[in-house]
């Protein structure tokens, strides 16, 4: 099978609107015979159930939490990015999508990364047409802000929890639908397979997490908008129930996974305290705008602050090791999210760790509390102000900007930052790999589609901030609804899909086998056991910094362990009653499969790129040593890989990348 | 009007509105009351007054009685439909004084307490008004109601029982008077100004009726 | 940090199913880290559980960061427990001390039943946002530009203020009548604060009021526990806002 991208003919910023144009439409009269499965409800899943619902399909939304509205799109806390130019500081659909792209590290679709910019206004007007109370200035104009490292301010929020309102605003639209009955909501649903029926995907397999009931569920098309698979760490900043399954099973029927080895790992997050650590939390990146990043220079110093024996406010200035500023004196503590992230654990490998567990580093904000206490002086004109002084005038500031972000690390830390500097330490926070999808978002399998995190295609090797939930609704409210459209415009003759088929049976099978498994198996270690040890595995061996042997080791090792969990997995409860246990043993099953494939594409990527930092593809020598070394020669594509069995028999199809209308450069931050 | 009084928060601005109106009657009351301390002859006038006035008589007693009855009666439809919106099983460990006051937990309580008070009030002086006037229909004697007061403050259960009863009005007060203006839509209940003033009234107005009954059993 | 951790007695609630009567259950966890989030200390029993082949104790919860509003525990007879301004998966062990015994319930109102254990169905909060919680428009990307309304920032500021509502249901679970008004306050007040929201305006609030009635949420009688409870901190002005807004839908008819 050859990939085919679909990506329309003509100039780059024609190809959306003209492709449009051409593309086959449902009659109104139509879509009412039509059914949409759509799984997941996050930003993607979410507005894309309320936007096909509108147009007229019947439309069945499925969630595993208890509502839409629940779904991880809602932790984003910055904003989301437009090419509106209100700032008129320069932006345009053609800097957002360079902006994109580069920032991707060349590693993302071009012509799908020109369509998102192109749509994102779009975006905007729809939320503020919904009533989602974006910030705004006093004149009543939508405000924005700067972010991640772009030379405009296209970045739209509300107070820090921007996805939250978005997906609220989302959730409301389908709300609407729901009360219409145009959308059947199936709450504390998880889709358990995707049902093929003469090659096309027409149903799926959903287990009722509340009865353990099997359900069959059919319908002319099947999108999954389940987002990512941040969790085969085990540890990460995405949610606790946040999981690939429905990815992956759709993997398994003939989708192709796209660039699994894709990670972002974000620098600021709130460091581990223990073994029992559940989930890590994120730190909004704007921190490091005052924030200075250090660890002590001696290794007497880091013992005596591990034993409680010094602090560190005790370490002079010149004790005291900012290596980002020393490292890279041109960005400093404002270096893109993965090389400070590789930076610190560069510290923490060779032992400077602060903390017991030997994986933190300072995020300081004396000298910023001193500084704008010093212009706070002179605004208010006091002469000679005391040290005291200064330093309350500028905590005022820092309050003000970041008061929340302080209180929530007091409150899970139990230390004020206003006394001492933070702890922080890199965290799995987004995998921009996905299932691989076409122009249409179709993925290989005819008639299953892909949106949001769920799928690869926009963010390449790394993704700026603020573009995730663009993405999502980008996908959800404005491109979907027209691509899905030129393939069910085939159906309008089909009729209902029965669930009483053959290929019902035999994927309703497969799945109640599988559950009568885990329950019957009576192991004698919890699926937490494993999924810890996988994610062990995954953030030594595949986490931000990579090397062909680690990643051999990691695929052997990861096989290990799954063969491990078939054996001994202990699952207590019924297969018929809400088990918790049991839900989580189908996803870390999925996750030791996904695991090893991740693992197996790091290997195969013998470049740095973005997120990816292979050891072996580094600058050996010039300003530029150690840093990362991409490879555009032998490394400009996109890997997509077949499953056929086992995770390391998967066969890799390229698809290459071509860039016309950017230019191919080196990133650079000394 | 009904239709309004089958939704949850029509029932909360009826019962707020009631509220109000006997929160107004409470001040016209003590008014009066309180000139018996220092004019036993202008206290007569004013009691004569609103004992013979037809329009107080026959437009605002009703009215006055009605609002008593209605208050009590949506109280009690309230609490009972609270209590079955709460479910049969209650929780084992409930810390309801770490995000409230005692007084707006137990309103109903110190409205039962303040019902009770009430009816011993009604047969106290409501009941012999109502007989002498309009059953036996007694000889008006303006200068009839000091005497009247006086003696009814003479048993010192009786004193005691209305001090009890004007604490539980206190209570009732502080939190029903913010909690009435709140239901009206009026953000009252978090407000130091509608707070203040509803301690303040809630302080003064029992605490008028108490002096009331204690100054007449002492100086009779 | 010390190296020794809590010991501690855990009372909860335990009921297989919607069916099942339920009771409380004695559990003891050792060596509980005050690091620990409340959450993780039940992962900790949970473990143990599953390890000794009994059933862990079903809760709900997903984020872990206090913003999907999933978690719902009545701990020591407060909803989301003894802190304030935080969901449950916020709230750490250092509030306890050694030795204590914590009482872990279910939120509970006849309109939230159990599902099983510490889980209930909140169902009904979603069937009120349906009635109305929404502005009737379509996704078709055809709207006038976003700038073209300007929303004075103090009213975009507290629409905002209304909005960070997660419907954890804090707010009905720790009500003495069960009443639902705070969410449904915040829901209203949201869109009565935007212009966006005025259209559909008198028939959201009559509709949402005639949803949360019919789900058998109580009457609000004012106590303003909602408010101290609520992680999210909804102001009770919400409540009085939404009973203006419901006096001026029924006033026009």
């Amino acid at each position: 099978m050859t990939l085919d991208s679909k990506v329309p003919e003509g100039p780059i910023k024609d190809k959306w609107t003209s492709y449009k144009d051409k593309i086959n439409l449902v009659n109104p009269a139509n879509k009412r015979h039509i059914d949409v499965i759509v799984v997941g409800t996050g930003l993607a899943g979410g507005s894309a159930a309320a936007t096909l619902a509108e147009l007229g399909y019947n439309v069945k939304a499925f969630a595993y939490q208890d509502s839409p509205r629940r779904a991880h799109s809602i932790a984003a806390q910055g904003g989301i990015n437009a090419a509106k130019n209100y700032q008129g500081d320069g932006d345009s659909t053609y800097r957002l999508f360079y902006d994109t792209v580069k920032g991707g590290d060349y590693r993302s679709r071009e012509a799908n990364v020109y369509r998102l910019a192109e749509v994102s206004s779009n975006i905007i007007d729809q939320c503020v047409a919904q009533g989602v109370p974006f910030a705004r200035d006093y004149g009543g104009l939508l405000d924005n802000r700067s972010f991640g490292g772009v030379l405009v301010s296209r970045t739209f929020y509300a107070k820090g929890q921007t996805g939250q309102q978005l997906l609220l605003g989302a959730y409301s639209a389908m709300n609407r639908q729901i009360a219409r009955g145009k959308i059947e909501m199936f709450n504390r649903h998880e889709m358990l397979d995707v049902v093929i029926v003469d090659g096309k995907a027409r149903g799926i397999i959903a287990r009722n997490l509340i009865t353990g009931e099997i359900e069959r569920h059919s319908a002319h098309a099947v999108v999954v908008g389940s987002g990512g698979y941040g969790n085969v760490y085990f540890l990460s900043t995405n949610a606790m129930g946040s999981n690939a399954t429905a990815s992956w099973k759709i993997h398994k029927k003939g989708a192709f996974f796209a660039n699994p080895c894709y990670t972002q790992i974000h620098p600021t997050c709130i460091p581990r305290s223990g073994d029992y650590q559940s989930k890590l939390t994120l730190m909004s990146e704007s921190l490091r705008n005052d924030g200075r990043i250090w660890v002590p220079k001696n290794m007497e110093d880091v013992l005596a602050i591990r034993e409680g024996r010094k602090k560190p406010t005790d370490l002079s200035e010149d004790e005291r090791d900012y290596y980002l500023e020393r490292r890279y004196p041109a960005f400093g503590n404002l270096v893109p999210r993965d090389v400070a992230s590789r930076a610190a654990k560069e510290r923490c490998d060779a032992g400077y760790g602060v903390n017991q567990t030997g994986e933190a580093v300072y995020l300081d904000f004396a000298s910023a509390f001193e500084r704008y206490g010093k212009e706070q002086a002179k605004i208010h004109n006091i002469k000679n102000p005391s040290k005291e002084k200064i330093i309350e005038l500028g905590q005022a500031i820092v309050e003000a900007k970041y008061g929340n972000l302080f209180q929530m690390y007091e409150k899970i830390v139990d230390q004020n930052p206003y006394e001492t500097p933070m702890m922080i330490y890199p965290a799995v926070h987004y995998t921009m790999g996905g299932v691989w999808v076409d122009y249409n978002l179709m993925t290989t399998i005819p008639g299953c589609y892909c949106i949001g995190e769920a799928n690869f295609s926009d963010h390449g090797a790394n993704r700026l901030g603020a573009s995730a939930l663009m993405q999502g609704l980008a996908d959800g409210y404005f491109v979907l609804p027209y691509t899905i459209g030129d393939y069910l415009a085939d159906d309008i003759r089909t009729g209902k899909i029965p669930t009483d088929t053959k290929e019902f049976d035999e994927a309703e099978k497969e799945v109640v086998d599988r559950i009568n498994f885990f329950v019957n198996n009576k192991g004698t270690k919890s699926v937490d056991y494993f999924h810890k040890k996988l994610g062990k595995v995954m953030w030594d061996k595949a986490g931000m910094s990579r090397n062909a042997q680690g990643l051999t080791e990691a695929m052997a090792e990861i096989k290990a362990i799954r063969e491990e969990f078939w054996k001994d997995v202990s699952v207590p409860g019924e297969a018929n009653e809400m088990n918790p246990e049991l839900e989580k043993a189908g996803r870390v099953a999925d996750f030791l499969e996904l695991g090893e494939l991740f693992a197996k594409d790091a290997l195969v990527r013998a470049e740095s790129c973005g997120g990816h930092f292979r050891e072996e593809s580094a600058e050996l020598d010039g300003p530029q040593k150690g840093e990362a070394k991409r490879n555009d020669k032998d490394f400009a594509f996109v890997s997509a890989w077949e499953y056929k069995g086992e995770p390391a028999d998967a066969v890799l199809h390229k698809e290459e990348l071509e860039f016309k209308d950017i230019e191919l450069k080196q990133r650079s931050y000394k | 009007m009904s239709g309004i009084l089958n939704s949850s928060i029509g029932r909360k601005i009826a019962m707020a509105l009631s509220a109000l109106f006997l929160i107004f009657f409470l001040i016209i009351h003590l008014a009066v009351n309180i000139t018996s301390l220092f004019s036993a002859d202008l206290f007569n006038e004013l009691s004569h007054f609103m004992g013979t006035n037809p329009l107080v008589q026959f437009a605002l007693q009703p009215v006055l009685v009605l609002g008593v009855i209605f208050h009590f009666i949506m109280g009690f439809v309230l609490e009972i439909k609270n209590k079955k919106a709460v479910g049969n099983i209650s929780y084992k460990r409930n810390n309801g004084a770490a995000n409230s006051s005692w007084m707006s937990r137990n309103m109903i309580y110190s409205g039962i307490a303040i019902l009770a008070f009430l009816i011993l009030h009604f047969i106290d002086f409501w009941v012999p008004e109502m007989n002498h006037k309009y059953i036996e229909v007694l000889p008006e004697d303006p200068t009839r109601y000091f005497g009247e007061l006086q003696h009814k403050f003479v048993p010192i259960w009786r004193v005691a029982a209305y001090v009890v009863a004007f604490i539980f009005l206190s209570l009732h007060l502080m939190h029903g008077f913010t909690s009435s203006l709140q239901s009206m839509g009026v953000s009252a209940i978090r407000k130091k100004f509608y707070k203040n003033f509803g301690l303040v009234y809630s302080i003064v107005i029992p605490l008028g009726f108490i002096i009331i009954a204690l100054f007449h059993h002492f100086n009779h | 940090m010390s190296g020794k951790g809590m010991n501690l007695t855990l009372q909860i609630w335990r009921q297989k199913d919607a069916n099942d009567k339920g009771k409380m259950v004695d559990y003891k966890v050792t060596d509980i880290s005050e690091h620990m989030s409340f959450l993780e200390m039940m992962d900790v029993l949970n473990e143990q559980l599953v390890n000794s082949g009994e059933e862990p104790v079903a809760f709900d919860h997903d984020c872990r960061e206090g913003i999907c509003g999933m978690c719902s525990m009545y701990i020591n007879g407060e909803a989301h427990g003894p802190d304030r301004g935080i969901t449950t998966c916020q709230l750490h062990m250092r509030m306890f001390n050694d030795g204590d015994t914590i009482t872990i319930e279910p939120f509970r109102a006849a309109a939230f039943p159990v599902i099983k254990d510490l889980v209930v169905d909140r169902m009904a909060f979603e069937r009120i946002q349906q009635a109305g919680g929404f502005i009737s428009v379509n996704t078709s990307g055809n709207t006038q530009d976003a700038n073209s309304l300007p929303i004075s920032k103090h009213a975009a500021d507290e629409a905002m203020d209304a909005a960070t509502c997660i419907g954890c249901g804090a707010c009905v679970a720790t009500c003495k009548n069960s009443s639902a008004m705070l969410f449904v306050g915040a829901k209203v007040s949201q869109y009565a604060l935007l212009p966006q929201g005025q259209v559909e305006a008198a028939d959201r609030v009559k509709n949402m009021v005639a949803q949360m009635d019919l789900e058998g949420f109580g009457n609000c009688t004012n106590t303003g526990a909602c408010e101290i409870e609520c992680p999210k901190g909804i102001s009770l002005d919400n409540i009085a806002r939404m009973n203006r807004e419901f006096m001026a839908a029924n006033i026009k008819g």
